[in-house]
Order: structure tokens, then sequence, then C-alpha cells
């Protein structure tokens, strides 16, 4: 559970210290150590009920947790209620007042805060213009579809100057298209408001595109804190490797130095922190496998069972004499039936320790 | 012929549930004393009603008490409903059927009941006494309109508000509450609506010679029916009436938002 390095991220900014949370006894969150940077980018990401929403709770003070301490700035903010913490957060469902109109919506926490009203009127207007929606002040709620509602929802936060935002699975609830233009926004507006974004979600596709760090969990317990290409290229287990984007998972023995032996063959790979003879997972993305007409081209060779085309590239299945099915994603199209050769390049096989126990194939 | 059967079927049963209140509202008007014999049509007995001070004070104390009572029902019922909202499992079963009781609970057993109470106490009789009896049976519509109002509520509303700044008074205050306020008002009306019908519970837990309009009536009905009854009680019909009518324009209208 190494971070690599980041890039424009300052100094830490909250630091969760051991956090335990049970509900009725059950256990929801373990062992959670985590530290986030001020400006930093960082997604929380998991399948639902990784316990990511009840860490967000966490630190925004609607939950407590257990045991363990949440630290904000170097302080101790175990005991602040969440009112007088200084993060805001965009709710799942955005969480809007729906008597309220568009403009009061966005007031609301200056007027907690007994601003005077020249001071609400240009923060609102700057918090409109920053998420564009500039002239819909007077609107209802009702009015407004799921995305300006959103827009309307991070304004909100915003508008109170926080120095942490929290975004509770904030896209969920658009469609594929506005979803995509949101997560480059959501981006961009970080980087404009110079403050730190924790994200919760489970798409982990909007986790890579959007982070500085991805925070990997599964059933209350973290398992890869890293950056994007970090997690992708090296997930730590096999969870990971599956979680996040296509894998190939197979069984494998690390023979020597730089050689590994999986499929009944043998690979030259990069990874050195392996014993001789050693049990491991490897790991190979689709797009990673090249494939050649010619079977002798290739270290393996296997029979094209499925073909389909999603666009940019073809996804194939292909079975190897041994009955293992291998997920290809690959420009050129090889048809059913076919016989191909296929060949891995060192660096594109990723060695884990072994955790579990039979043979595994995942193809999906 | 099904259809028409259907039809007259149906002209039965309102004869059948409103034809006394017509009889009651047409000798209303009748300049007659008597009560077998049409005189013709007169609002004589509505003048002689609002000289008589014994049915203006009992009116007078009606709209008082109901007013007080509805007041405090729709307050404190909303205070109970956020409670029990809160609450979770077999509590929120167990607080949700005692509130109810009340409802299905005789008028008989309260009132009756009430009186043992209060003379148990020594409480005063009379004004105090019918107030605080025409909360307890008007409470629970207060927590069973607003209760509704909450269920529909986003549940991170609240949470919303604490996260903007908001203490949670102020959350109460300036985002539960203009949401369920309707529920509030509803439950307002019903309780006064309770109110002001109450007879059994009035009778009992009355005393010092305060009455409302129903007791009022009682007594003057005993002294052989003077046809200034059938007067107060059109009027009292017709207001019944409005606010039913205003209640149910109230529900028709949130369920058609809830949808």
């Amino acid at each position: 559970m190494t971070r690599d390095n980041l890039s424009n991220v300052g100094a830490e900014m909250i630091r969760l210290v051991d956090i335990h949370k049970e509900f009725d006894g059950v256990t929801v969150l373990d062992r959670i150590n985590l530290s986030i940077a001020k400006n930093e980018f960082v997604t929380l990401l998991g399948p639902s009920g990784c316990g990511k929403t009840t860490m967000l709770r966490i630190i925004g003070g609607f939950e407590s947790a257990t045991t363990g301490d949440v630290l904000f700035d170097g302080e101790r903010i175990n005991d602040i209620p969440a009112y007088q913490r200084k993060v805001n957060t965009v709710f799942q469902r955005y969480a809007l007042f729906p008597h309220l109109n568009v403009f009061e919506n966005i007031a609301f926490g200056l007027r907690i805060a007994k601003k005077d009203v020249k001071e609400i009127r240009d923060k609102v207007q700057s918090a409109l213009e920053l998420v564009e929606m500039l002239g819909f002040e007077k609107r209802t709620i009702q009015s407004l579809s799921g995305g300006q509602q959103q827009r309307v929802a991070i304004a909100r936060a915003v508008v109170n100057e926080p120095k942490v935002l929290l975004l509770d699975e904030p896209l969920a609830a658009l469609d594929l298209k506005l979803r995509k233009e949101m997560q480059l926004e959501l981006k961009n507006m970080q980087k404009q408001l110079g403050i730190t974004f924790v994200f919760v979600t489970h798409d982990q596709e909007e986790a890579l595109t959007m982070s500085d760090t991805v925070v990997v969990m599964k059933e209350g317990i973290i398992q890869q804190i890293g950056s994007p290409i970090n997690v992708y290229n090296e997930p730590t287990n096999i969870f990971v490797a599956d979680f996040i984007g296509e894998s190939i998972i197979l069984e494998g023995r690390y023979l020597e130095h730089c050689m590994v032996e999986f499929a009944g063959q043998k690979f030259p790979c990069v990874d050195i922190d392996f014993a001789p003879m050693e049990q491991v997972d490897v790991v190979i993305r689709p797009e990673d496998v090249d494939i050649a007409d010619d079977p002798a081209e290739g270290v393996l060779q296997a029979k094209v069972s499925s073909v389909v085309f999603k666009g940019v590239h073809y996804e194939m299945l292909a079975e190897t004499d041994d009955g293992l099915e291998w997920m290809i994603h690959s420009t050129t199209m090889a048809p059913i039936g076919q016989v191909i050769g296929m060949s891995i390049k060192p660096d594109n096989i990723h060695l884990m320790k072994k955790e579990t126990k039979g043979p595994e194939v995942t193809a999906s | 012929m099904r259809a028409i059967l259907k039809k007259c079927y149906l002209w039965l049963i309102f004869i059948f549930l409103y034809a006394p209140i017509l009889v009651l509202i047409l000798f209303s008007f009748n300049v007659s004393r008597s009560r077998g014999n049409w005189g013709g049509l007169s609002l004589r007995w509505y003048g002689e009603l609002f000289q008589d001070r014994a049915i203006m004070t009992a009116l007078g104390n009606t709209v008082l008490i109901a007013l007080v009572a509805a007041a405090v029902s729709a307050a404190v019922g909303t205070v109970a409903a956020v409670g029990i909202y809160r609450l979770k499992g077999w509590k929120k079963s167990f607080v949700m059927n005692i509130t109810y009781l009340p409802i299905l609970n005789p008028d008989i057993v309260i009132g009756i009941s009430m009186m043992i109470l209060f003379i148990a106490m020594s409480f005063p009789r009379g004004m105090a006494s019918l107030i605080v009896s025409h909360i307890t049976f008007g409470l629970p519509y207060g927590v069973i309109s607003v209760l509704p109002k909450l269920a529909q509520l986003d549940p991170q509303i609240f949470d919303a508000a604490l996260d903007l700044g908001a203490t949670p008074r102020e959350a109460y205050f300036k985002v539960i509450l203009p949401q369920i306020l309707p529920g509030v008002f509803t439950g307002f009306l019903l309780a006064f609506t309770m109110s002001v019908d109450d007879f059994v519970v009035s009778f009992f837990v009355t005393g010092n010679g305060v009455a409302n309009l129903a007791i009022s009536i009682y007594s003057m009905s005993r002294r052989g029916i003077n046809p200034k009854i059938n007067a107060v009680l059109t009027l009292l019909f017709i207001a019944v009436a409005a606010m039913m009518y205003l209640i149910q324009r109230r529900l028709r209208k949130s369920s058609r938002e809830a949808v």
C-alpha cells in the first residue's frame, strides 16, 4: 500500500487514523488509515457496501467512528459536529431544498453564517457562474433537469468556500454522456477552486478519469492506494485487478529472475520481488495480448470463440487447448474458429503474491 | 336497465344518509314553531339564534376550545411525529400504535376516564378541563397528518442543512418545517373539526356551567325542541362540511404532489 509521487499536491489536509466503524455489531470499516493532502482529488472506489460512503460520512461528521481519529488540518475533529466542520458535501441525490428557489438554495449556507446581503448576492452569482447556471436564480428546484440540479448542488456546496468538498456518487443519476462531461468539469472546477475533493464512486472508469489518488476498497478494508496509473498497472491483489478495468487472471509460478511460467509456457517478465518456484497470480490486461494470424508467431495458440465489435476495438474470446479462455481487446479482428497466435510483452505481465485457493480464470 | 338500477341504488343510499339533515335544514327555515307543520320560509330562527346569549356564549366557547386544542394538537403532534419518524423497529410501531389508539377508543371511554382523572387530581373542571380533554383526542390527528409528510422527505435533506452550517434546531425550522407545514395545517383542521364536533367527552369533563355548543344544544333539547336548535345545527353542519371539504382538498393535493 504505497503511494507514488503526486504532483501539485500540498501538505496534509485530512488524516484518518485507525478508523473502525460498526453498525449493530457488524463491521463496516476496518483499520482505515488514509492521508489526504491539500488540493488533492481523492476517489474512494469500491462496490456498493464496501464502506466508502460511510467513510465519507465520517469525514463530513454525519457518522462517528466506533474507534479511531479523524484529523483535519492537524486537529482532531472527532467531536466537532457536522455543522461546524469546514467541509461541504454534494449529496447522492443532491438533497436540494424543494421549498427554496435556486438562489435561496445556494444562499442557504451564507444566510446561516449571517453574511450581509451584498456579499451573499456576489458569492451566489460567482457560484452560479462557476457551474454555468447564470439566469436560473428564480427557478424552482422541481423545474430543473437532473443535470441542472446537480450543478445547483455543487454551487450550494462550493459557495461556502470549504477547504474540502465531499462528493457522494454525485454523477450516478446522470446519463452516460452528461456524466462524462461532468467528470471533466468537476476536475477543472477542482483545479480552479484549489481545494481538496473527496469523491465516492463505484465506477472505476470515473475514478481513473478524475483522480490524483484512487483508494480501492472492499468489505470495509482499503485494498490499495495509488495513482490511477498505479492501481491500473500494478494492482496489489486479484480484487483490485478484477475491479479496475478488465483482466485475465491466471495461476503461475515464478521460475527464476524475470522468468515466469503460466498457461504451460515460460514468459520473460519484469517483476523481481519473488522467490524462485513461488506460486503467483498473473494479471494480463485484454488489450496487452498481441495476436497474430499465424499461430506459429505466438507463444500460445488459441481458437477464437466469439467476436464482438466495440467501436474502437474488437472484444474476442479465444480458447487454448488446455481449456483456458482468454479475453482479447484488439483493433484487428480474427474470425470465429480461426486459430491465432498470442504473445505478451514482458512489461505487460503483472505478477501478484498468491492469496487465494484453487485455479481461477477470470475473463471479465 | 342495470345502469338505472345502479343509479337508483346510489341515490337510495344518499337519501338514507342525508334525508335527516335535509329535513333539519328545511325546518330551520320554517316560520312556524311547530315541528310538523310547514308555515312558510323565514329566517326568523336565525335571527333569534343570534340574540340568544346562552347559544352565543356556547358558540364562543366552542370556537375558543377548538382553536386552542387544535393549535396545541398540531404543534405537539408535529414534534411527536418527528420523534416517531426517527425511531426504528419495534419501538416505532409500538409508539405509533399507542398514538392511534385514542382515535379508535370510544368517546364514552375517553370522556368518563378523563372525568375520573380530573376528579382524582382535583383538576378544575370547566374551560381548562375541556381544552385538555380536546387536546387528548386531537393530538393523534396532529401526529398522523405530519407523519406521511415526513416520510415523503428526502432523508438526506436534514444532513444537507447541517452540512451547510445549520444547527439541528435551525435545520428543523428552516428546512424540515417548511416542507411538512401542509401536514401540520391538515392536522390542525382535523383536530379543530373533531373538537367542534365533540359532545360526549365534553359532556363528562365539563363543570361550573361551562358549555360548548353541543352541550348547550343537548340541554336545550331536553326542554323540548326549539326551532333555534334547527338553525344552529344547520350552521354547525355547514361549518363542519366546509372544514371537511378543505381537508379533503388538501389531502388530494398532497397525494398528487407525492406522485
